[in-house]
């Protein structure tokens, strides 16, 4: 009998820590496999037993399922459908994810690891890179510039190379490339190393977020591993690890903070590949980029550019979070509809909600409202609907989500992570986040659209980086889908989705409040009152509008308007 | 404080000024904090200006410059929990805890911060206590999680 448990950070903040120790402490001698995410996180914690899987367990759950199949007992717990799960996907990323052991190098070698660098030691820097160039591959960290040229140009430099792995995964809302860290580590590495044969270099740095303490952990394990074994030859690879900055996600930032400075993009030129850390010639990809390299090398460049449409090859790794069923993680084939995606893969929307929109690439991104589901996956077909394809995070929002919020919400983030050094960005997204919040306090002017639009325009051309470039992204797509919420707000005062806290009204209906004082009792604000089995009321100076009470009752007796 | 010798220790564990943000990360691991009394011996140590310590410092989220509780409450204000939730479920921690900013709470044990993202959307809304990520929270069950601290 087979057991693997998933140990991902999912899986851990589900409790399967908890289950793997009632499971160790009942059967002593049973041997629990650990494994990465395999993309399932709405059932989470999950367990496999040989080929049958189950979900959302808890400790005796787990102990009850083990039991059965020991002993052949009849089990009327629902199994998961995995091929259903899977199906339309296409798993070159996430080949070994939820499926090796991420800590053991023996699992990973036993499904052709290291095959791909062994391979490359073979041929020429620029077979390797013809072979790159060929497969269509495009950065996956969000600008989607073109692999094969980006290494080509590194390679034309005079000296040994940086070779960088941006782990920095900065986009809230993105989980991919911390689930291949924690799934199937060693696929970066070897990516990585055949990068550094490639474009001759021999110092390999990944830079990763601190927020992601389990990644760091099994990355070093995987270095080290590897390192003993001696199969990463002189490739050397250090782990730099980031202090909570967006900005330093862009390529020149990462390179001052790994320098040790404050993480400040600059203008290129020069471009990194000329002059990077330290000054010497540099190439940074995206964690995703490297994961997919020794799937091309092994499979070859024709295998993979089969996948996908004319100027987006290969798959894509995408996290579904939000409104959804089915939040996870997922590898679908460019060229896929957006609809097949949340409502084929993410099971549509929760709690027989609404659709409205996807939010998707992160703060430079945009929201794709429903007319447009039927969208594809590539990056020109995303970019010409106003969005991005960003590093593959897709929030999906419900009918209870309000369009305007999410722009203040988006803009909230990217001027707190402006750096300062340029002016538009500095100061224009301050003053776009002015303007939002404003509207979504009951005090917008009709102006004020079309400040935001001319604001938006200025700031997109004349800021020095990405961030503030696409800092508007979030705005100018609300306003192109959802302009007449931002007009409900600001001509009636109201927000249609009751989301904008400022502009809200809540009441008791007297004619279902039966008088159980529960909220009255619990109101933080002390703004409930009246008589014992006797309808209440809200005293409105006091209420701070938390909506606490409405979460509380029992006969659905709060309004809210 | 006048014994040096722990920052020492680390200081000299590094090699060069390439390395002030992984020292100023274990030195904020060792004393869960930066006071003024580490900067300015890092200044001392490595000769590096105290304005380009002190900037760095500031420049990234991670590094703090006051004592924090002894538990480090996350709370993350992502767009998956900002959609799902978040600011009621860091307003719930603050009435629970009566924290107010960035200060600990009276009896020392929590501090609360905002985080962009935990990676951990799929579980939203999610919030962090040192190490450990609570997912999928309801404002109901937020005494629960923090009873596993007191
Ligand atoms: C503000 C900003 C944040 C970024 N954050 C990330 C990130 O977290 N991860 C990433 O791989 N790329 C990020 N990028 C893109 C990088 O600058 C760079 O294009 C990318 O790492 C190149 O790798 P690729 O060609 O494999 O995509 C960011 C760019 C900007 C402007
Ligand atoms: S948005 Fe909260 S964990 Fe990512």
């Amino acid at each position: 009998m087979k057991i693997t448990i998933g140990l991902s950070s999912c899986g851990i903040a589900s409790g399967a820590i908890e289950i793997l120790e009632a499971i160790k402490a009942k059967f002593s001698s049973v041997e629990v496999k650990h494994v990465g995410c395999i993309g399932f996180c709405f059932l989470e914690p999950l367990m496999e037993i040989d080929d049958d899987m189950y979900g959302n367990l808890t400790p005796d759950k787990a102990i009850k399922i083990i039991d059965c199949h020991l002993n052949n007992l009849s089990l009327d717990e629902p199994q998961i459908d995995k091929a259903t799960l899977l199906s339309v996907q296409e798993r070159i990323v996430l080949r070994n994810c939820g499926i090796i052991d991420p800590e053991s190098i023996e699992d990973y070698i036993g499904r052709e690891g290291y095959q791909a660098l062994a391979k490359a030691r073979g041929m020429s820097p620029d077979e390797i890179i013809s072979e790159v160039t060929k497969s269509g591959l495009r950065g996956r960290g969000g600008a989607g510039f073109p692999t094969g040229l980006k290494w080509s140009l590194a390679k034309k430099q005079e000296g040994s190379k940086y070779i960088i792995c941006n782990a920095d995964e900065g986009d809230p809302g993105a989980f991919m490339d911390r689930s291949v860290l924690e799934g199937d580590p060693h696929s970066v590495l070897e990516g990585m190393a055949i990068g550094g044969l490639a474009m001759g270099g021999d110092m390999g740095i990944v830079y990763v977020r601190a927020e992601y303490p389990l990644a760091i952990k099994r990355l070093k394990i995987a270095i080290s591993a590897a390192e003993d074994k001696g199969l990463l030859g002189d490739f050397k690879i250090v782990i730099k690890e980031g202090a909570g900055a967006f900005v330093c996600g862009e390529e020149t930032a990462l390179i001052a903070s790994i320098e040790g400075k404050r993480g400040m993009p600059r203008i290129r030129p020069p471009f990194p590949a000329v002059s990077g850390l330290f000054g010497r010639p540099t190439n940074i990809n995206n964690v995703e980029t490297w994961a997919n390299i020794p799937w091309i090398i092994n499979e070859g460049a024709e295998a993979f550019a089969k996948i996908g449409t004319e100027g987006s090859k290969g798959t894509k790794v995408f996290c579904l979070a939000g409104k959804i069923e089915q939040t996870g993680l997922v590898e679908v084939p460019m060229g896929i509809s957006l609809k097949d995606v949340v409502f084929g893969l993410g099971g549509g929307i929760k709690n027989g909600k609404r659709f409205k929109a996807i939010q998707i690439g992160g703060p430079s991104g945009g929201c794709i409202p429903e007319e447009l589901l039927q969208t594809k996956v590539d990056y020109d077909s995303l970019t010409k609907v106003g969005a991005i394809m960003g590093s593959g995070g897709m929030v999906i929002v419900d009918e209870t989500t309000c369009m305007v919020d999410v722009a203040r919400f988006f803009l909230n983030f990217t001027q707190n992570e402006s750096c300062g050094k340029c002016t538009f960005c500095r100061i224009g997204t301050k003053r776009m986040l002015e303007i939002l919040t404003r509207i979504t306090e009951g005090k917008g002017e009709p102006k004020d659209i079309d400040l935001l639009i001319e604001l938006a325009e200025k700031i997109k051309v004349a800021s020095l980086c990405g961030l503030g470039q696409t800092a508007p992204n979030p705005i100018l797509t609300t306003l192109r889908y959802f302009r007449d919420e931002y007009e409900t707000h600001i001509k009636e005062k109201r927000c249609p989705s009751l989301a904008c806290r400022n502009l809200l009204i809540y009441s008791i209906d007297q004619s279902l409040c039966t008088g159980c004082m529960l909220c009255a009792k619990k109101c933080p604000a002390h703004a409930i009152f009246g008589e014992k089995k006797m309808p209440h009321k809200i005293d409105y100076e006091k209420c701070t509008k938390c909506g606490l009470c409405a979460s509380l009752c029992k006969e659905n007796a709060i309004k809210v308007r | 404080m006048t014994d040096f010798t722990k920052i020492d220790e680390i200081l000299s564990s590094f090699e060069d000024k390439s390395c002030l943000i992984p020292i100023l990360q274990r030195l904020q691991e060792e004393y869960g904090y930066l006071s003024i009394q580490v900067l300015k011996r890092i200044e001392e140590k490595t000769g590096m200006s105290g304005a380009e310590i002190f900037g760095v410092v500031t420049f990234y989220a991670q590094f703090r410059l006051k004592p924090q509780g002894k538990n480090m409450i996350k709370v993350c204000h992502g767009t998956a929990c900002h959609v799902s939730g978040a600011e009621k479920i860091e307003e719930s921690l603050r009435q629970e805890l009566a924290v107010k900013g960035d200060e600990p709470t009276e009896d020392g044990l929590f501090s609360l911060e905002k985080i962009a993202c935990l990676g951990c959307c799929a579980l939203a809304p999610v919030i962090m206590i040192n190490k450990k990520c609570y997912g999928k929270l309801e404002q109901k069950g937020i005494k629960r999680v923090l009873s596993e601290y007191k």
